[in-house]
């Protein structure tokens, strides 16, 4: 018996509308299908109508879970096109932010991922501390979430006064918390038994279909911006790049755990080590940029951001263009769902594995299940088949 | 008013569950108006609970500009939902375009789509904001305003 299984495009908790079409057979899931289209706004020709420094605000606006990085990576192309590069300073306390809300990121996906797994409790946890994270970014750049803290030519404004101690304070804790939790996750046999060997994606598949960031690193491949194309500074600050070679939805958790310390680590080397002087170029917010054309990436905290600008002359690019990770990492998302040989994928493995490349399209709400034989439709929700998944049975209704 | 009606409103504005729907926001308010169901914020102290299905909730909240692709999806879920029914704008693409204005694939407001009762702006919202929309809108659903 076949079925289709369209899923989406709405869902309880901070998600894209996403549609995904499976055909199942019985409970095995033999083919995939994903649809993005529905939150499609017209950003890249916005872009080319507004002058530089209001594209700003627009970029950041892309995605607001990961605007330090798109606000870093516009400034960076804008800065190239100008031939100008930020001091110092400056880049060091990009780094800063960006760190930081690549921890708020992270931290906002693991409880995320824990909540479709049916870990309520851990849900809580991760997002209590994530808002003292929250508390840091507000505290250095004036909101909680988009920020607006790069601008063209360096930063905003600089540390203000008594911020260094109370974000190494944050730091600790959140250092402390990540350990303990990582002890949780390596403990808890309801974790484990739904992510190992779950969502399995071989290196070679994952590099064919242009994987990116923490997903690609969780198959056991080394890539990472900020170590082959270091664009802030990140040659001067040491890190590891972490991988975990057993390509399921357990690794990609692990990968992201360890991320966060990583970041711990980076932010208090920044702050170690902060140069002196300015923390941003004197540059008019109205200007002309010279015609040529410039590309600029930045790791992301979901994977690798690019972004390309032409530009005539004008005081507005003429063509930019925008790739976020998540489009690189949907593709394997279908290759992921599919059984082939001894490989099986079931409905029930949806949410683990959707779950498992991104909060930001994360699962879905609404599932119309057509019948194939019996020509007849039911309607479901995602809390329905996250129910299902978790007791393994469904509910009509 | 009725004693009845007295009394099923009181117990309206006790348990008001609200529906999240992402109309193409950027994703910021979405995060925030989670954050609100997280320890810090605790809506559920109001009674509030997130639902998964529009049948489920009285209250709709939105985030984002309405999207050409999204705008018949919108008006099914708001159909779907029973009576009594709200529609909270959350920041301010959803409340007049924000950023987003005089994109070619978004309206200009929610209101242009389906009617609203509580306007939240902030781009993105603050989770403040969203508790106070929540009370205010609550308060009025008791009184029998909204
Ligand atoms: S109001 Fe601003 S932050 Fe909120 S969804 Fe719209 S653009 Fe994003």
């Amino acid at each position: 018996m076949n079925f289709e299984v369209p899923i989406g495009p709405q869902h309880p908790i901070h998600v894209e509308p996403l549609m995904l079409r499976l055909k199942v057979e019985g409970e095995l899931i033999v083919d995939a299908d994903v649809d993005v289209s529905y939150i499609h706004r017209g950003i890249e020709k916005a872009l080319e109508l507004r002058p530089y420094i209001q594209g700003l605000y627009l970029v950041e606006r892309i995605c607001g879970i990961c605007n330090a990085a798109q606000s870093l990576c516009y400034c960076l192309n804008v800065e190239q096109l100008l031939g100008k590069e930020a001091p110092p300073r400056a880049r060091y306390l990009r780094i800063v932010v960006e760190e930081l809300s690549r921890i708020h990121s992270h931290l906002l996906w693991l409880g995320h991922y824990l909540h479709t797994l049916g870990f309520e409790t851990l849900f809580m946890y991760f997002w209590r501390d994530r808002e003292r994270v929250m508390d840091m970014l507000e505290l250095i750049t004036g909101n909680r979430v988009t920020t607006a803290y790069n601008t063209i030519g360096g930063v905003r404004r600089d540390l203000p006064p008594g911020a260094e101690q109370k974000l190494r304070r944050t730091l600790d804790y959140i250092e402390e918390r990540v350990r303990y939790y990582e002890k949780v996750i390596d403990s808890e046999p309801t974790i484990l038994a739904r992510t190992q060997r779950v969502g399995i994606l071989k290196p070679g598949d994952a590099v064919r279909m242009g994987v990116t960031g923490p997903h690609l690193r969780a198959s056991g491949i080394k890539h990472d911006v900020r170590l082959d194309d270091p664009y802030s500074g990140h040659d001067e600050i040491p890190f590891n790049v972490i991988t975990w070679d057993t390509c399921d939805c357990y690794a990609r958790v692990k990968v992201r755990l360890r991320e966060t310390s990583e970041c711990v680590n980076m932010i208090r080397y920044a702050l170690d080590h902060m140069p002196s002087g300015d923390y941003r170029l004197k540059i008019p917010p109205f200007f002309k940029a010279p015609p040529g054309e410039s590309l600029s990436r930045v790791e992301a905290p979901r994977g690798e951001l690019v972004h390309y600008s032409i530009s005539d002359g004008g005081d507005r690019p003429y063509r930019y263009r925008v790739r976020t990770p998540t489009l690189a990492n949907l593709l394997s998302v279908v290759e992921m769902l599919r059984s082939r040989g001894d490989y099986e994928v079931y409905i029930a493995d949806v949410p683990a594995i959707l779950g498992g490349i991104d909060p930001c399209i994360c699962c879905s709400a609404r599932i119309l299940i057509t019948d194939e034989a019996k020509k007849r439709r039911m309607i479901t929700t995602l809390d329905d088949i996250i129910r299902f998944s978790r007791g393994r049975r469904v509910e009509r209704r | 008013m009725g004693l009845v009606e007295k009394l099923v409103r009181k117990c309206r504005a006790r348990s008001p569950w609200i529906l999240l729907f992402d109309t193409g926001a950027c994703n910021a308010c979405d995060i925030e108006i989670a954050a609100c169901l997280t320890p810090r914020y605790d809506v559920e102290r109001f009674g509030v609970l997130a639902k998964g299905s529009p049948r489920h909730a009285d209250i709709l909240v939105i985030t984002g500009p309405v999207t050409r692709q999204v705008r018949d999806r919108l008006i099914r879920i708001y159909e779907q939902m029973p009576e009594p029914k709200y529609v909270v704008a959350a920041g301010t693409c959803a409340t007049s375009g924000g950023v987003y204005w005089g994109c070619y694939n978004t309206y200009p407001s929610l209101d242009s789509v389906i009617p609203v009762h509580a306007y939240v702006s902030g781009c993105p919202v603050k989770p403040e904001a969203i508790l106070r929309a929540i009370s205010v809108l609550v308060e009025k659903i008791e009184k029998g305003e909204a």
